[in-house]
């Protein structure tokens, strides 16, 4: 598995995490940190898709 | 003698040598935090309770460390692909900003760690404890004569399950003082190290572990950035080769970290 795939996984669970984390926040009455936990995971989202059309000439082995 | 696929892959495993290497030393990191990872389950399910801590990590702190450690792995990667394009300054600034961002890492944990180490719960001679930030010490303190006194920053409380869950109400309402303690009404203390309970004791075992990975790592990425970067003068695509493997060793840094974050602090 190259670092690619790799990165990929990377982002895929960095995104789980920031939706995770506002739950949490919104369950814990916190409305700002719960916002930010929702635009950070969208924010990388977005860089998933930049980071693998940058890359899309690169294996993933 | 030349090192054989160390560019090329190897026709049986369809990969290069290092890759391979990395690739099989990570499967063992995975059974160490594994195994770390279990015993943390197990402790927490098998504790009395509410008797298992709730709030005493800074959850701000651990998310600003997540977004340092998360933005070195990006840049981790920017630096293989400039390798991959041939542009050795760019090469040089990704990972420059990735030894940064894990100096960062570092430093900010160091304070976390200060920040307990300095947290003391002190039982008095009339039951109850004063638990708070060690502000002052006497010059003649000495628990075991008995003399001097000590000031901290912190609550008092009658029982100390008021300090387990520090996200209770009761808890979050609690006035913070500075409270002077003389010497002779202290029965007994101790600081929130590795031997204050269970929790700081695996919290310890496990983040001291990942930190120690990180200054691993973030040395070398520093080799490779320094002295080890001549290589791309004389053999580009196997230093190519190296920045992908010190990624994939920074990579699974950086996902462990993605699940003690929440375990650790938001639980």
């Amino acid at each position: 598995m190259s670092l690619k795939a790799f990165h990929l996984i990377f982002v895929t669970l960095l995104t789980a995490l920031s939706f995770g984390c506002a739950a949490w926040a919104f369950q814990t009455g916190s409305l700002f940190w719960g916002v930010m936990g929702i635009l950070a995971g969208i924010g990388v989202i977005f860089y998933g898709f930049y980071f693998l059309k940058k890359l899309k000439n690169v294996s993933y082995l | 003698m030349e090192i054989p696929y160390t560019i090329e892959n190897r026709p049986d495993t369809g990969i290069y040598n290092a890759k391979l290497g990395i690739w099989l030393f990570l499967a063992s990191e995975v059974m160490l935090f594994g195994g770390l990872f279990s015993a943390y389950v197990l402790l927490r399910v098998g504790a009395e309770p509410g008797t298992w801590p709730h709030g005493w990590l800074d959850v701000k702190l651990g998310a600003i460390n997540t977004f340092v450690l998360a933005l070195s792995a990006i840049t981790t990667l920017l630096a293989w692909a400039a390798c991959k394009v041939r542009q050795f300054g760019k090469f040089k600034f990704f990972h420059a900003c990735t030894i940064l961002l894990g100096v960062t890492f570092l430093c900010l944990h160091g304070y976390e760690y200060h920040d307990e180490l300095t947290h003391y719960e002190v039982h008095l001679t009339n039951g109850k404890i004063a638990d708070g930030h060690l502000l002052d010490e006497s010059k003649d303190f000495d628990l075991a004569q008995k003399t001097g006194s000590l000031t901290l920053e912190g609550r008092m409380v009658e029982d100390s399950r008021e300090l387990v869950d520090l996200r209770a109400p009761a808890a979050e309402a609690a006035k913070i003082q500075e409270i002077t303690v003389p010497a002779s009404e202290i029965s007994q203390m101790g600081n929130y190290g590795p031997s204050h309970n269970t929790f700081t004791a695996i919290y310890f075992t496990i983040t001291g572990l990942h930190g120690l990975h990180v200054l691993g790592g973030t040395l070398m990425i520093l080799y490779l950035w320094g002295p080890g970067s001549r290589m791309w003068k004389t053999d580009p695509e196997r230093f190519t080769n190296r920045i992908e493997v010190s990624g994939l060793f920074w990579h699974f840094v950086d996902l462990v970290w993605i699940f003690l974050f929440p375990v650790l602090y938001l639980t």
